[in-house]
């Protein structure tokens, strides 16, 4: 079956189709004021602050380097448990001044901790080593190298690309789709690599192709990205050697998440709880595949990224090339500082960002934006009010679900109902929220309700377990127990047969009376 | 008086036969109760119920000799289920069989075991390695935090000490109500 | 240097819509029809939307206060006072003013509010309301005008006044005289009688295609209704299933039987068929909330109306198909879950 749904997946990318997934918004997109310079680096802050948990879905990295040790640019400074997540990386040369927790950039709010580095200002590399015959190297040596460069998704799921490019070799693709239709509003680092860097991702994407052993690759891009598309297109023409199409798709809130472009592109869903691979299909940010370039052509480790800076509380707002580690607040004092009544800073877009509450958290791999909002922005209308089943939130979900349901059976906490109409399938995409008439928060309870029924999920896998031990442990007991009494069963048995067994028990009787005897001498 | 009969009878075959099927095209495959409340318990084996482990304990709920608010590890949320597969009230966790405590697990303070093995024959899911006169340690992942094998230790080895839930494993709370309408007004009405 | 902020979830916009802009749309769309009825059957009308309106938030304004609930945001959401006119619009227009006390006492504190309020409610308020007094008092509930052009003696809007709360007719009249049987009516009436539909609807009281006035009221509730489906307010799924399953109905009927059952056109332009079909089966509340389930929901209601009228006690059967719908709702909606993204596609073991 996967076999057929790929084999079809490939045949609906080849018809070249566009197809339309549920719902969606059409939002404002406030791009443009943040596309209107150049992209900047901003120089190394006096120091930077590298959170040790960096790489989506796993726990913290364990730090591999002490406070006064001089580290390289580059040089592997957190190591995860499970290998295959990668490696976090001195983003310049410098020295370790503290291990110390302290506000990062994480949706609990909460403190981790931090490799404190003090930069020298020498930048000096620690290694650098391109692997310079790519185009024909073995898959297995660009996994590794994507690997230890420490490469995630910059899309904002920070997922290990070494174990999205190792799935896709066990398994086999033949397309991987680069993504670079950000539909989220006031985000555009991707839109700002694609036009100032547009042969560094072809060269991404060949690489990245390359490693995955695809047929093909498209890059996705939004259909509004006029100067992006003739960019790509020019690059195309002086490195792309044909082994790349560029494909644009209508502007649709979310097109961009990767359930949507998949559907958009081959008209073909992704299965509940499965993954594109089930289709053949890799889908990687366009940013990922930059950074990939720069990992195995250059030999350059994932140590900064294109943060952009925007929101109607920045004053000049713009992209930044800027160092993991950076405190964020010096990303705003480059654009100018804050501008109006500033009252929340958002980690990623105004749909689906977190908000942070300090801005001396540094930027981190996920940081793809941070948009300053003022009171204006967050001005509500009405307090909330009970849901009236107006149908809105249903009509606009891209997973097909109803939102309304799922509302009354998350806080009411009906959760095998939750689960049974889809509440894991929820991409918290936030279009529910949006057109909601009661300004009720759906996307939050919906992530609080994700978050339960994943905690559930483990809870039974646990107690499942527990009740398999205790009831092997039942069992065995009861074993030892049989044997033993079988065995002193056969042992009585074979003493009353034999003449040898009657002489041993008649002497064992006499020497008891004897001692019985003696005793009742003895006592008074 | 024939013409009331006859609609009447005809009515009372027809509903008859309905019922009929649909008691067969409707059956519900129902387990056993008492395998659907021991699906509910926490399988912790602790026997703070009152009856040694989760499945006397579900047979007990069955048979209507024990009442459902008597497992501390399950907690309210299993008393609700409970409650709600048994048609029942839910009531509060009844303080003579313990308190709801957060998960914890068993440590062994290794300078101080001497290798008694009592631990080990207490831990009912086989949480504990070790052999006489060896030393003994608790497999982290398997031990469910039922307490058993602090009563036994003859030195007093074992420390329940509190999980810490890693950041990856951080989970979203409910939202508060306050949907950030900044200027006060908001709040569920 | 560094700042700290406060937080709060995603989304971080807010809608830029809200409830009581949602029934204030509805009332907007209302507007229409409510000038064509009173262009047509006088001022009446509007006092009883005054009376209805006034009982309508004092109860309401009660009900919040015993239940400790905010008082500003409840009576502002305008949800009672489309209850209200709705309830209005069933009225004769010169129904005594008690009713308007009896139907929104059942409308709002035992339909809306003793359910749970805005949001719980079961079944439809107004509708709720309205059958409650037509069952209770059927001669006054079913005290209609005939159209200001057929009417002997028109009656103004001081005499309506006075008719509604004191009861007493301009000196002179009796209601018998005032009062005449509407088109619905007379067309049961004579089918019952074994008269031909085509030779009652030679009657003035008929129009050209449902009945005198009533034809024209329906379209320009109509065209709010269709204002109301561009701006979202609604979905198309209950108007169109409704309306369709009684012109697919009605055709049926009259093409077996066209003596005695009136031709689809009729039924659509007669009654509350199109006001039902836009403004009261489409209550979000308590309606479907999948978009299969309200088409069953509109389709539910458009056949049980025709039963009603065909064979049942009543002229018009909106209210009551309505509410029986309402009990079904919930049924319908778990036997008609979209199937999500996703779900049951086979994935890769």
């Amino acid at each position: 079956m996967a076999q057929h749904l790929s084999a079809v997946a490939r045949a609906r990318l080849a018809a070249q189709r566009i197809h339309h997934f549920h719902g969606g918004l059409r939002l404002r997109h406030n791009k443009k004021i943040s596309c209107e310079v150049p992209l900047e680096r901003i120089p190394p802050s006096e120091r930077l602050f590298v959170p040790l948990l960096q790489h989506g879905y796993s726990d913290a990295a364990r730090s591999l380097v002490e406070p006064g040790q001089a580290v390289l640019k580059g040089e592997p400074i957190g190591s995860y448990s499970e290998p295959d997540t990668g490696y976090v990386h001195a983003p310049t040369s410098g020295k370790v001044i503290a291990l110390e927790v302290r506000p990062i950039a994480h949706p609990s709010g909460l403190d981790g901790e931090c490799v404190v580095i003090e930069p020298d200002g020498e930048e000096r590399w620690s290694w650098l080593e391109p692997i310079e015959d790519w185009q024909h190297a073995d898959p297995a040596t660009l996994g590794e190298r994507i690997r230890t460069a420490g490469l995630v998704g910059l899309g904002g799921a920070v997922f290990p690309t070494a174990k999205k490019v190792e799935g896709a070799q066990a398994r086999g693709v033949h397309t991987l789709i680069l993504n670079g239709a950000e539909c989220e509003p006031y985000i555009s680092c991707d839109e700002m690599l694609m036009r100032e860097q547009p042969e560094k991702l072809i060269l991404g994407a060949r690489v990245l192709r390359r490693a995955t052993a695809a047929e093909r690759v498209i890059i996705a891009i939004e259909d509004q990205m006029g100067v992006v598309q003739r960019m790509l297109d020019s690059a195309l023409k002086t490195c792309g050697d044909g082994e790349v199409e560029i494909v644009r798709v209508t502007t649709i809130y979310p097109e961009g998440g990767e359930r949507q472009l998949v559907q958009v592109l081959t008209g073909l869903e992704v299965p509940s709880g499965g993954l594109p691979l089930d289709l053949g299909l890799l889908c990687l940010n366009v940013g990922t595949a930059a950074a990939a370039a720069d990992a195995v052509i250059e030999g350059r480790p994932l140590i900064e990224r294109i943060v952009t800076v925007s929101g109607s509380g920045i004053t000049r707002p713009r992209n930044l090339i800027a160092l993991l580690g950076t405190p964020i607040h010096e990303l705003v004092e480059r654009c100018g500082g804050y501008r109006g009544d500033v009252q929340r800073l958002v980690l990623g877009g105004p749909m689906m960002g977190y908000a942070l509450p300090t801005d001396a958290a540094p930027v981190v791999k996920a940081a793809n934006c941070i948009l300053a909002l003022t009171a204006d922005d967050l001005r509500s209308p009405q307090p909330e009010m009970p849901c009236i089943r107006c149908g809105e939130c249903m009509r606009v979900c891209p997973a097909v679900l109803l939102p309304q349901q799922l509302h009354w059976q998350v806080t009411n906490q009906q959760w095998e109902e939750a689960e049974e109409y889809g509440l894991m399938d929820c991409i918290e995409c936030g279009c529910c929220d949006f057109v909601c008439p009661s300004q009720i928060p759906l996307a939050d309870w919906f992530r609080y309700g994700k978050g339960v029924l994943v905690n559930r999920a483990s809870e039974k896998r646990a107690a499942d377990h527990a009740r398999h031990r205790f009831a092997a442990r039942q069992e065995r007991l009861d074993r030892l127990r049989r044997n033993r009494q079988d065995r002193i069963a056969e042992k009585k048995r074979q003493l009353k047969q034999s003449s040898e067994g009657r002489r041993k028990v008649a002497e064992a009787l006499e020497r008891a009376r004897k001692s019985r005897g003696e005793d009742e001498g003895r006592s008074p | 008086m024939l013409e009331a009969i006859l609609p009447i009878a005809a009515l009372g075959l027809l509903f008859g036969l309905g019922l009929g099927w649909a008691a067969r095209q409707f059956r519900a495959d129902s387990d056993p109760v008492v395998d659907r409340i021991e699906a509910l318990l926490p399988q912790t084996q602790c026997g703070q119920c009152g009856y040694p482990g989760c499945r006397p304990y579900a047979e007990a709920i069955a048979s209507g000799g024990a009442d459902i608010n008597q497992c501390p590890p399950g907690g309210e949320d299993g008393i609700r289920a409970l409650a709600d597969l048994l048609a029942r009230e839910a009531k509060p966790l009844n303080p003579d069989n313990g308190v709801e405590k957060p998960k914890a697990v068993a440590v062994i303070d290794e300078d101080v075991c001497i290798g008694c093995t009592l631990c080990i024959q207490a831990c009912p899911v086989d949480a504990i390695v070790g052999a006489p006169k060896l030393m003994h340690t608790v497999i982290e992942s398997e031990c469910t935090g039922c307490d058993l094998c602090l009563p036994p230790c003859p030195v007093d080895c074992i420390e329940m000490v509190v999980k810490e839930v890693p950041m990856g494993d951080w989970r979203r709370p409910m939202p508060t109500g306050a949907r950030a309408n900044i200027h006060g007004a908001g709040g569920r009405a | 240097m560094s700042r700290d902020f406060a937080t709060g979830g995603a989304p971080h916009f807010f809608p830029p819509v809200t409830v009581q802009r949602v029934m204030r749309d509805v009332l907007l769309a209302m507007l229409p029809g409510i000038a064509a009825y009173c262009w047509y059957f006088g001022p009446g009308l509007l006092a009883q939307i005054v009376l209805a309106v006034a009982f309508a938030l004092a109860f309401e304004a009660v009900m919040l206060k015993l239940r400790g609930q905010n008082l500003r945001l409840f009576l502002s959401d305008l949800s009672a006072v489309v209850t209200a006119v709705l309830f209005a619009l069933c009225l004769p227009p010169l129904a005594p003013w008690w009713i308007a006390c009896i139907g929104m006492l059942f409308a709002i504190v035992i339909a809306k509010h003793l359910f749970g309020g805005l949001g719980y409610n079961v079944f439809n308020p107004a509708m709720v309301g309205y059958v409650v007094c037509l069952i209770s008092f059927p001669r006054v509930m079913t005290a209609w005008l005939p159209p200001l052009s057929l009417a002997d003696v028109p009656i103004g809007f001081i005499d309506s006044l006075a008719a509604i709360f004191t009861g007493a007719l301009p000196p002179g009249l009796g209601w018998d005289a005032v009062t005449q049987a509407t088109p619905l009516d007379t067309l049961k009436t004579g089918v019952d009688q074994g008269r031909i539909v085509s030779e009652i609807r030679r009657a003035p009281i008929f129009g050209d295609f449902g009945g005198l006035g009533w034809e024209w009221i329906a379209n320009w509730f109509a065209v709010g209704g269709f204002w109301l489906m561009w701006r979202r307010v609604i979905s198309w799924h209950v108007p169109a299933a409704m309306i369709g399953t009684v012109i697919a109905l009605g055709l049926i009927a009259y093409l077996a039987d066209p003596g005695s059952n009136p031709s689809p056109m009729h039924h659509v332009f007669s009654g509350a068929i199109i006001l039902g079909a836009l403004f009261i089966a489409t209550d979000p509340v308590t309606g479907c909330t999948s978009s299969r389930g309200r088409l069953w929901f509109g389709a539910g209601v458009g056949a049980i109306t025709l039963a009603i009228r065909r064979w049942g006690g009543y002229p018009d059967g909106v209210a009551f198909a309505v509410l029986i719908m309402n009990m079904a709702a919930p049924l319908i909606d778990r036997y008609t879950r979209p199937r999500y993204y996703g779900e049951g596609k086979q994935k890769h073991e």
